[in-house]
């Protein structure tokens, strides 16, 4: 069973969309004991950093998704949450991966929010992960987002709109991506499938 | 490199898609769901769905039919025509749509981008504007501050609503930035006096709105062969270009477009074929 973390953010349906797609067993769950049995988590959202983080920790669920530890995989949202810190909204987050969370300078010419299909990887070496298994990182995925996470030792993948941000995250049982796997064709599938198979 | 996102259009009623959409392969080329997974296979970077059913009660169609375009489609898509409510549009994107486009609505009620941007977040809320170069004359004198080119030209860029039957104050470029203010994600900008010819699309008032606005600005009429869309990215800042009936009637096949676009050295996605 793959848990969905349920909060107060939008496109979770999108991922149960996906998962059903795939033909995988899914709840949609805010009931710390179901997240913490699921074989995996995922924890997607599109929505406003702060007021995402409130509603978390009024339900004790910063406390369930840092210390799950089978598979967990953050999305946009999501995995800007799983980061030391973000600017939108000044909200302190979960502290999983070691980075904070910019918004995007303006930039002429550069459209904010960087939204559409964009690379996975630009030109530096990737780093290894399951969770690109059969990508070489070349290929396009969609984003929409206008904050980003800086780079640091959990990235596996950077891309580069006005500047580097982490677009694959990894660290120990927790893995993330900025673009949504689940609008992203058939590259996002096999992002999903990659992780379902871990 | 962000890429520029080609888009085709669908018009839907009661659930249907509306001309006899000729696709090759497809049994059901009526089928909204059909046509929809067959776009995203051939490489379509997004859908846009374009709900003209008359009735008020267009919910009772409009929700059963983006649950099941949701339910098979792995790339975003937007649902617009007639959405005038916070609660439609929430419905909507609850349903599984990545966007609602807000058009006459948003131009009778300002407020209401602000209401969709709150509820939704900016990057659920594309404004669809339709646009058409008037004559200046007497009976039409000015009603907004112009731009000194507007001025020495003598027409004004001015925001038609009702599908395009109807004329407002509103001067175009004016109208966008409001509605990027207000909180809108993307302009879906629609040329009234290019939409429909296949002559290509208003580059220049495309280029004026894309310059000035931070948002993506989706361009809409006129695209009616590759050439058109090269000038569209070549010219113009437009982040994606829009279509209909090229794409569904496979004059100009999305693969043979960013194939041909690619060749001329346009970032676009190309997808493996399988």
């Amino acid at each position: 069973m793959i848990a969905i973390v349920k909060y107060n953010a939008g496109n979770i349906g999108s991922v149960t969309n996906a998962l059903n797609r795939l033909g995988v067993e899914n709840k949609v769950t805010d009931v710390p004991a179901e997240l913490r049995e699921a074989d995996k988590v995922i924890f997607p959202g599109v929505g406003e950093a702060s007021t995402a983080m409130s509603y978390l920790r009024e339900r004790g669920l910063d406390l369930v998704i840092q210390s799950l530890t089978q598979p967990v995989l953050g999305i946009c949202l999501g995995m800007q949450l799983m980061c030391q810190h973000s600017e939108e909204g000044d909200a302190d987050c979960l502290g999983i991966f070691d980075t904070k969370v910019k918004r995007f300078p303006q930039n002429k010419g550069l459209k904010v929010p960087h939204m559409g299909w964009n690379v996975i990887h630009g030109s530096t070496p990737m780093k290894n992960s399951v969770l690109m298994n059969h990508l070489d990182g070349s290929e396009d995925v969609y984003y929409v987002h206008s904050y980003y996470a800086q780079p640091s030792a959990d990235a596996v993948a950077i891309c580069d709109y006005i500047l580097e941000f982490a677009s694959v995250m990894h660290k120990d049982n927790f893995y993330a991506t900025q673009f949504h796997p689940e609008k992203s064709a058939k590259v996002g599938e096999q992002m999903l499938k990659n992780f379902l198979e871990l | 490199m962000l890429k520029k996102r080609i888009i085709p259009c669908l018009d839907i009623k009661d659930g249907r898609t509306v001309k006899g959409i000729n696709f090759v392969g497809l049994r059901d080329a009526g089928d909204p769901v059909q046509l929809a997974r067959q776009y995203a296979q051939q490489g379509a970077d997004e859908l846009c769905f374009l709900d003209i059913t008359a009735t008020v009660e267009k919910r009772e169609t409009l929700i059963p039919l983006v649950k099941d375009i949701a339910a098979v489609l792995n790339i975003p898509f937007t649902v617009g025509g007639g959405i005038n409510d916070v609660r439609l549009a929430k419905e909507i994107i609850k349903a599984g749509a990545d966007k609602v486009a807000v058009n006459s609505a948003a131009v009778k009620r300002p407020e209401l981008i602000n209401e969709l941007a709150q509820e939704l977040g900016n990057q659920c809320v594309v404004v669809a504007v339709d646009t058409k170069r008037l004559e200046k004359s007497a009976s039409n004198p000015p009603q907004m501050q112009k731009t000194k080119k507007e001025t020495e030209s003598g027409y004004q860029n001015t925001v038609f609503v009702g599908g395009g039957r109807y004329e407002t104050d509103k001067e175009t470029i004016a109208w966008c930035k409001e509605c990027e203010t207000r909180g809108a994600g993307e302009i879906l900008l629609t040329s009234m006096d290019h939409d429909g010819t296949k002559n290509g699309f208003a580059l220049e008032i495309t280029e004026r709105i894309a310059d000035q606005l931070s948002i993506p600005v989706i361009a809409s009429g006129g695209g009616g062969n590759t050439v058109h869309f090269v000038d569209l990215f070549s010219k113009t800042q437009a982040s994606a270009g829009l279509a209909a009936s090229i794409f569904h009637f496979g004059e100009l096949p999305v693969p043979q477009l960013k194939r041909e676009l690619e060749a001329t050295g346009i970032a676009v996605r190309l997808i493996a074929s399988s």
